[in-house]
Order: structure tokens, then C-alpha cells, then sequence
């Protein structure tokens, strides 16, 4: 990040560097179309995929049948979207993944937020094994937890409850370690002085230190509901009953079930999944990929 | 536990008799507050994290080494340890095997290939371009924001013997294959779709790292007389390493997991070839096998936790 502007700047280096300039501009033009040309190509594989799930979504049974196969729908159709809403009940799913992407999202928040709090600024005995835990857990695959989580959501007769939905995810790691690094940054003098004027831990950090961390926040909670929403293997487990899925589960359920072969109702479902996180991206996409750099560039 | 730990380390010579008014505390009691104070802050998430992570992880471990089933469930503790059979079992299950060798190809295939094309979209968009950078960048970076489920829904139909894939590829006059009804081809076509989701993401982490290659050292190496391949090896790959590495590790931790993409896709079939190690653990979970399904879980955690370890050392050591 740091590139030095080296003080020693010859007159003669500087004559070097026009040439090299001159001779960067005259290639720049054919290096420039390249770029773009391989840009355009691989931009128009990622987003194909995308526009032919949209179009085909409004496509009948019989055109998604039909070789070879149609780019535009020739007989469009609202019928795979009003069969979501009238048949499967999208609306049950839709509101079961909001409600446990919400509410893991605020269990988040508030509380990797608190121990953040506690590990950057605040000493105290134990500091350190749980620092230690939070980061060796870090990387733990779902896979590898979700056996005995079953049996213990069993044993406290949460199975196809919100509850067991939502409490394996209330807190992350990530989540702690995230905020820890972001409140290190905080100057202590700002929260020795709240000190001083007399406030308690809890008042300077919901008055000083809360406000001041907007940007992990905003990270956090997008990092968050991507994950919720996406989520998969759990909810494939703990929700059993309709009533509980969330929108992947009933469209992977749906897919390799019963309406494994009913195209047009797959590509509207996949559309009904993908399009909320779609628009969420968009509107807040400098937050997704600051949220990327921030888990990356640590 | 928070507590007790708490005071347990702090359990210094109490100050007895000094008046415990705020302001004329010793510090030993000042720090016994402060410590609880702090485990106040942390409780929550001590206890969910405790209950709903380390639990699990712990009893995972301990299962794999048990004949717990499914009908144990109502009284875990009857189980009988069975020492290391479980994973010897494992080791001799050729489905299991097969699993690994395909969890394997997966990563060992589809992490280069992503790797390439994540550096080569950021190498792309870090050259000078301007107009629709932005445009590029949320575009390649879309799939990575969406549902593995929709996409694996999606790329069913596109995969077809007659689907929208093979129709391109006829444009160039390649006869493509039945992807997915075939043991030869339903794994490239699983790695196609990882490294197509999965480029925007490192697309992203590598434009990040090339803001530390400086323009004045490129700019001397051409003085030098290196062109631009040249340059492109010998100086920004290098200063990129930390960068690569962490892509790498990211992606190996959700490569070696796959599971949605055979899961819809193919049932982990045909014959087996796309059945990944994630896959068998939840399979031998359905069959109720609860010990052979941890100790199924614990060597692909063990696997996640080697390769991460691997690439930290590999692309460290030549610094």
C-alpha cells in the first residue's frame, strides 16, 4: 500500500520514465481492446447463465422441452411464478428465511460486538484462551458439528423449530474477530475519557465505541444474512416439515423431488431464490466487497 | 464456566479489611470487577458459542470413536466405545474412498483453474481500464452472492445433453457430452460450475492485492528490458504471494466441503463420481450411522486443516 515516492528524483530518471510513458501510450490502444474483449467474453459467461434462468422462468412446459433450445420464450407465461404462490406456499419459505436471517443477523451484531468490545479493550483474566478459541474455530466446517447439533436439538425437542434454525449461527467467530480488529482501532484516550467523565463499560460502549463502528457493523451484518440465506446443510437437517423450510431447502427439495422434471417451475423458484440477494448486492455492492477484503486483507 | 475461570485466575491474597468504597478499591478487587465486567460483555456469545460450537465439535470427536446410531439418541451416554473401528471401517468402505478421491479432483482441478481465472479477471481490470470497471466488477462478482441450491437448479437444465452449454460449444463445433449422465464428464462439469461461482471472489481479493505492486517497480523492470510477461512474473506474481495464499486457503476450506452442487445436481452419482466427502457424512447421518458419519466429518476436518497448513508453509517458505 505504502508506494514511496522515492525523494532522489534525477532529472534523468524522470526523462526515462516520459519515454517509457510515451511508449505505454502507443501500445495502450491494441492492449486496451484485448482487455476489453476478454473481459466481454468471460462478463457474457457469467451473467448467460443468469438471463437464460430469467427468460426460461416465463417459458411454458412444452418450450423448455423443445429442442433445440429457445433464447426468447415465444409464449411467455406468468404460470411457474402463480403456482409458486398458489400450490407451494413461497410465501411460508420466502418468510422463514427472513425471519432466521434477521434475527441471526442481530444476534450477530449485538453480540460479537460485546466480546469484541471486551478482547480489544478491556484486560482481563481468560483474555486470552478465548481469544485462542474464537480464532481455531474460525475455519470449522458445518459438516463437521452438524451430527451431534442434530442430536442435541433432538434432546431439547427443538427439531423443526426457529430456534434450531437460528442458534447455531447467532454468533461467529468471524464475526468476533472481525469486530475485535476494527475496535483495536478505536484510540484508547477517546475511551479513557469517557472513563473519566464518570461512564461505566456498558454506557461507552453503546455511546462511544457502538456508534463508532458503523463499518464493521455494515460488513458484518451483510456477511451475515448472505450466509443465513444461503445457508444449507443445517436447515436441510433441523426444518422437517414444510412449515420450517427456508427458500433452498424447499427448492432443493422440490428439485430432486416430486417436480424434479417441472422446468419452468425450478427456473421461477431458483429466480424467487437468487433475485432478493441479487437486488441486495446491487444496492450495497461497495459493502459486499469491502466485506470480501475485510475477511481477506486481515 | 466464564466465572470460574475468572476467579480462579485471579484468586490472588484478597485486601481483607480495606473499606470497599468505589474509589478506594485495591487492585486486586479492581481487577476481579474489571475481569467480570468483561465476562459480562462475552456471556452471550460464550454460551451460544460454547453450546452450539465446541459441543459439537467436541462430541463429534468423541462420537467417532463410538457405535452411536440413531437410536441412542434418547440415551446418549449407553454407547460403547469402539476405539478406532469406526475409521477403520471408514477406510475400508470403497464408497468412502471414492469420496475422497472425488473430494480430491475437486480441489486439486478446480482451485488452480479458479485461482487462474480470479487473477486473470483482476489482472484484466487492473490495466488501465476505466470505462465499465465497476460494471465488470459487480458482474463477475454476482454468482458469488447467490444461492449454491438456485445455481446447482440452474446449471441442471444448462448442463443437458441438448442445454444451453452444449449449444455454445456447437457454435465452435465441439460435440459436448451428456455432463451429468456421465462418469467422465460429471466432474469437470462440477469444477466449471465452482470455478465460474467461485472467480468473482478472488477476483476481488486479488484486485485488492495489486494495489501493492507499485507502478515505479513495473515501470523499472520495463526499463530494464522485461516485457510484459516478464514483468508479470517476476515482479507482480511475487509481491502477490500473501495475497494468492489467502485465496487459496479461503477456497480449499469451501472446496473441500462441496456438497450442494452433486446434492441437486447429480444424487452424488453417476456410479458415485460426484459424490464428495461432505456428501457421505450426511448420507451415513440419513442411514442413522451417527459414529461413522463424525468420524467421516473429522477426517475431512482434519484434511481442511492439513492442506490450510500445507499452502501457509509452500507459499511462505521462499520468502
Amino acid at each position: 500500500m505504502t508506494d514511496t515516492k522515492t525523494a532522489p528524483a534525477a532529472p534523468a530518471r524522470l526523462a526515462v520514465r516520459r519515454t517509457v510513458t510515451a511508449r505505454r501510450k502507443k501500445s495502450a490502444i491494441g492492449k486496451q481492446a484485448w482487455v476489453y474483449g476478454l473481459l466481454v467474453l468471460a462478463g457474457a459467461a457469467t451473467i448467460l447463465p443468469f438471463v437464460w434462468m430469467l427468460l426460461g422462468s416465463f417459458k411454458t412446459q412444452g418450450e423448455l422441452l423443445r429442442r433445440p433450445v429457445t433464447w426468447w420464450p415465444q409464449d411467455p407465461t406468468l404460470d411457474n411464478y402463480v403456482r409458486w404462490f398458489s400450490e407451494l406456499h413461497i410465501d411460508t419459505f420466502f418468510m422463514n428465511s427472513i425471519i432466521v436471517a434477521v434475527v441471526t443477523v442481530l444476534g450477530n451484531l449485538l453480540f460479537c460486538s460485546m466480546v469484541g468490545y471486551a478482547l480489544a479493550k478491556m484486560d482481563f483474566a481468560g483474555k486470552k484462551i478465548l481469544f485462542l478459541l474464537v480464532m481455531v474455530t474460525l475455519m470449522v466446517p458445518g459438516v463437521v458439528t452438524f451430527v451431534p447439533l442434530f442430536v442435541m436439538v433432538s434432546k431439547l425437542g427443538l427439531v423443526n423449530t426457529y430456534p434450531a434454525l437460528i442458534l447455531p449461527f447467532l454468533v461467529s467467530p468471524l464475526g468476533v474477530f472481525l469486530m475485535r480488529q476494527f475496535m483495536m482501532g478505536i484510540p484508547d484516550s477517546l475511551i479513557e475519557a469517557a472513563r473519566i467523565d464518570g461512564a461505566g463499560e456498558l454506557r461507552t460502549f453503546t455511546r462511544i465505541v457502538m456508534p463508532l463502528c458503523g463499518p464493521p457493523l455494515a460488513t458484518l451484518g451483510i456477511l451475515t444474512f448472505l450466509g443465513s440465506w444461503n445457508n444449507f446443510l443445517w436447515p436441510l437437517v433441523a426444518a422437517q416439515s414444510e412449515d420450517k423450510y427456508t427458500l433452498p431447502v424447499a427448492l432443493s427439495l422440490f428439485s430432486t423431488g416430486e417436480s424434479a422434471t417441472d422446468y419452468g417451475l425450478l427456473l421461477a423458484g431458483s429466480v424467487l431464490v437468487i433475485a432478493p440477494i441479487v437486488a441486495l448486492f446491487i444496492a450495497l455492492q461497495r459493502f459486499f466487497i469491502q466485506g470480501v477484503a475485510a475477511t481477506g486483507i486481515k | 464456566m466464564a466465572t470460574t475461570t475468572a476467579t480462579g485466575q485471579t484468586g490472588r491474597t484478597p485486601s481483607a479489611g480495606l473499606p470497599r468504597t468505589p474509589g478506594h478499591r485495591s487492585p486486586a478487587a479492581r481487577r476481579r470487577r474489571k475481569t467480570l465486567v468483561a465476562w459480562m460483555f462475552a456471556l452471550p456469545f460464550v454460551l451460544i458459542f460454547g453450546l452450539f460450537m465446541l459441543m459439537p465439535l467436541v462430541s463429534s470427536f468423541v462420537m467417532s470413536f463410538t457405535d452411536f446410531t440413531s437410536k441412542d439418541v434418547r440415551n446418549p451416554f449407553a454407547v460403547g466405545f469402539v476405539g478406532l473401528d469406526q475409521f477403520a471401517e471408514l477406510f475400508g468402505n470403497q464408497q468412502f474412498l471414492r469420496s475422497m478421491l472425488n473430494t480430491g479432483y475437486f480441489v486439486v482441478v478446480g482451485i488452480p483453474l479458479t485461482m487462474a481465472a480470479g487473477l486473470a479477471l483482476a489482472v484484466a481490470l487492473n490495466n488501465g481500464i476505466t470505462r465499465f470497471r465497476s460494471a465488470f466488477r459487480v458482474g463477475f462478482y454476482t454468482p458469488v452472492v447467490t444461492s449454491i441450491v438456485a445455481i446447482a437448479v440452474v446449471w441442471r437444465f444448462i448442463l443437458q445433453p441438448d442445454g444451453l452449454l452444449n449449444l455454445v460449444l456447437g457454435w465452435v463445433g465441439i460435440a459436448g457430452p451428456d455432463w451429468l449422465n456421465s462418469t467422465e464428464w460429471s466432474m469437470p462439469a462440477m469444477i466449471l460450475m465452482a470455478v465460474w461461482r467461485n472467480m468473482g471472489t478472488l477476483m476481488i481479493i486479488f484486485l485488492a492485492g495489486l494495489q501493492n505492486v507499485s507502478t515505479e517497480v513495473l515501470e523499472a523492470a520495463q526499463v530494464d528490458g522485461a516485457n510484459a510477461w516478464q514483468r508479470f512474473v517476476q515482479v507482480t506474481l511475487p509481491i502477490l504471494r500473501p495475497t494468492l495464499l489467502l485465496g487459496a486457503v479461503l477456497l480449499s476450506v469451501g472446496f473441500l466441503q462441496f456438497f450442494e452442487e452433486p446434492f441437486v445436481m447429480t444424487k452424488g452419482g453417476p456410479l458415485d463420481s460426484t459424490l464428495s466427502v461432505s456428501y457421505f457424512t450426511f448420507n451415513q447421518f440419513g442411514f442413522g450411522k451417527y459414529g461413522l458419519a463424525s468420524a467421516a466429518s473429522y477426517v475431512l476436518f482434519i484434511a481442511i486443516a492439513l492442506l490450510s497448513l500445507i499452502q501457509f508453509r509452500t507459499l511462505r517458505s521462499k520468502d
